[in-house]
């Protein structure tokens, strides 16, 4: 259980990383997973490597917490690499059974893709091994700001995001107390055949809906007690300061574009 | 009947620095009733946790009767641990689950695939032993009071018959009459004999009910010792922000002013000593 919580949990550092404003790291993240899709050879791919090492470094967070975070997705690229590999065709084909082969064109897509997705992964837990939950939910509320021209109820949305988010490390406590009682009553989580199991996930998730009805409720009326007016202008705890090093991340990023487009044109 | 013996425990949580428990040795007399006390995050749950086999020691073994886990054990092994021993948790509400009172108090017994008519039998005591109304067995746990729940929930940890009943915190949330009666079914099931071990932060229950009293600090067993003993030492409740239940503070206060006084853990007793003095009956 322990293992679920690793992926894209927060790291506590004070790394230059972590100091920089949320806005420009949930910038730099899109982006690069965007620039990766224009990674076609193996220079750019190095390219993007390097930069991606580069971060891994300034975040000054242990290549074992990234590892922690690629282990539990390692089942579904290796699946997709397969089925790449088996299935796609061109180029001269090395191996042959009905209509599976092993082609070259097969091992380079496969090869491309398995690039892709640990690429991106390892990309996105940088950003949320240094960034808090809270902190990223203020940048998306930041750069959703223009849709508030159509209509969109910007705030309310957020504020849905930052409970939400908020309340995953409370309920997965929870999950783990009420699955501890109900281990102490005698059920086996780790015997039988999948339908029993699954059967033996009621005891605990009923439970658990039934405390997540009651916290939604008893949030509800505390801020209703303080005040809350979704339609109120909001001020912000926290705010967002961009400051010199932000820009500096920000022309680094277009470094990283630049050379890469330059790799793609000459080489 | 099963000792609790544990040498040597430590444990430690993920992404945590500090042990929750290191080093601890603690031996548990069979029928005793052992009060578990200490501030937030002592360990105090961890301890419990460990004797319930719901987690593996990081070192060191713990014994119970018969059975014996160490760093190496299966997770069957394990389970056999929670053969002997019923978990009372913090506000054990939280974990009723099905439609009716009698569905979820059989939960347990059924785990221990006891036969029906056994399980029938052990819901039944275990709803008069909480002094629940046999009519409600047919209820939804969900339509009753607070209160109600929590009998509920404990009944169905009393249903399997442990010999050794963990509780944490029982009466938290609950009234005074409730506590009262929460009280008195937790001594009356050790004077039937039964095994104790409640963590309590109501010192009163304490000096009340128990015959050994662990004090935990940091993951730390700071004193192994009896509730008199603890309360006498003042500077020892001090360096472990405890405090002295009002018999005790009571007689001290007396016994400064110079009167004679044997140290007395409860009103009952503070009252037995002072009544004649002052020329009362009984």
């Amino acid at each position: 259980m322990s293992n679920a919580i690793v992926f894209g949990s927060y790291v506590p550092g004070n790394s230059p990383l972590h100091r920089l404003d949320p806005r420009a790291k949930l910038f730099l993240c899109i982006t690069y997973v965007i620039l990766v899709f224009f990674a076609n050879g193996l220079a750019t791919c190095l390219w993007l490597i390097l930069a991606l090492l580069a971060t891994i470094i300034a975040s000054q967070v242990s290549f074992k917490m990234y590892w922690r975070g690629i282990r539990p997705l390692a089942w579904i690229i290796l699946l997709t690499v397969a089925f790449q590999v088996l299935f796609s065709t061109g180029g001269p084909v090395y191996w042959q059974w009905g209509f599976i082969s092993v082609t070259r064109d097969g091992l380079l897509n496969s090869l491309i893709i398995f690039f892709r997705f640990m690429v991106i992964i390892t990309a996105s837990t940088v950003l949320t091994a240094t960034t808090t939950t809270l902190r990223i939910a203020d940048a998306l509320t930041w750069f959703m700001q223009p849709l508030k021209v159509i209509k969109v109820p910007v705030n309310q949305i957020t504020l849905m995001i930052s409970i939400a988010l908020r309340f995953i490390p409370t309920i997965m406590n929870e999950a783990v107390k009420i699955a501890n009682a109900q281990r102490s009553r005698g059920m086996n989580l780790d015997e039988g055949n999948i339908v029993k199991r699954l059967m033996r996930m009621i005891p605990i998730l009923i439970p658990l809906f039934v405390d997540s009805f009651k916290r939604a409720e008893e949030l509800a009326t505390a801020m209703e007690a303080r005040g809350y007016d979704p339609e109120a202008p909001r001020t912000h705890y926290r705010q967002l300061d961009w400051h010199g090093r932000d820009t500096v991340s920000m022309v680094a990023l277009l470094v990283v574009a630049v050379v890469l487009f330059g790799l793609r044109i000459f080489i | 009947m099963p000792e609790i013996k544990l040498t040597d425990v430590s444990f430690s949580y993920l992404n945590r620095k500090e042990p929750a428990l290191a080093k601890l040795n603690l031996t548990i007399p069979d029928g005793s009733f052992t009060a578990i006390v200490g501030h937030t995050g002592s360990g105090k749950s961890t301890l419990v946790s460990l004797i319930d086999g719901l987690i593996k020691p990081a070192a060191g073994t713990i014994t119970v009767g018969t059975t014996s886990v160490g760093t190496d054990s299966k997770k069957t092994e394990l389970a056999k641990l929670r053969q002997h021993v019923g978990f009372v948790f913090q506000f054990p509400e939280q974990q009723l689950f099905a439609e009716t009172v009698e569905k979820d108090i059989a939960f347990g017994p059924e785990n221990l695939g006891w036969s029906e008519e056994k399980v029938k039998a052990a819901v039944h005591n275990a709803l008069v032993q909480v002094g629940l109304n046999a009519e409600l067995a047919s209820r939804s746990p969900f339509m009753l009071s607070g209160g109600q729940m929590r009998r509920v929930a404990i009944a169905g940890v009393l249903a399997m018959q442990p010999e050794v009943l963990i509780l944490d915190e029982p009466t938290a949330g609950l009234d005074a009459q409730s506590t009262a009666q929460l009280m008195d079914l937790v001594d009356h099931l050790h004077r039937d004999g039964r095994t104790i071990l409640l963590i309590t932060h109501q010192m009163e229950q304490v000096a009340r009910f128990a015959d050994q009293v662990v004090v935990m600090n940091h993951g730390r067993l700071m004193v192994d010792t009896t509730p008199e003993k603890l309360f006498s030492d003042s500077r020892l409740l001090a360096a472990n922000h405890l405090d002295q239940p009002a018999a005790v503070r009571m007689s001290q206060q007396l016994q400064e002013k110079g009167i004679d006084l044997p140290l007395t853990l409860t009103i009952k007793q503070l009252s037995e000593q002072l009544a004649p003095r002052l020329g009362g009956k009984e």
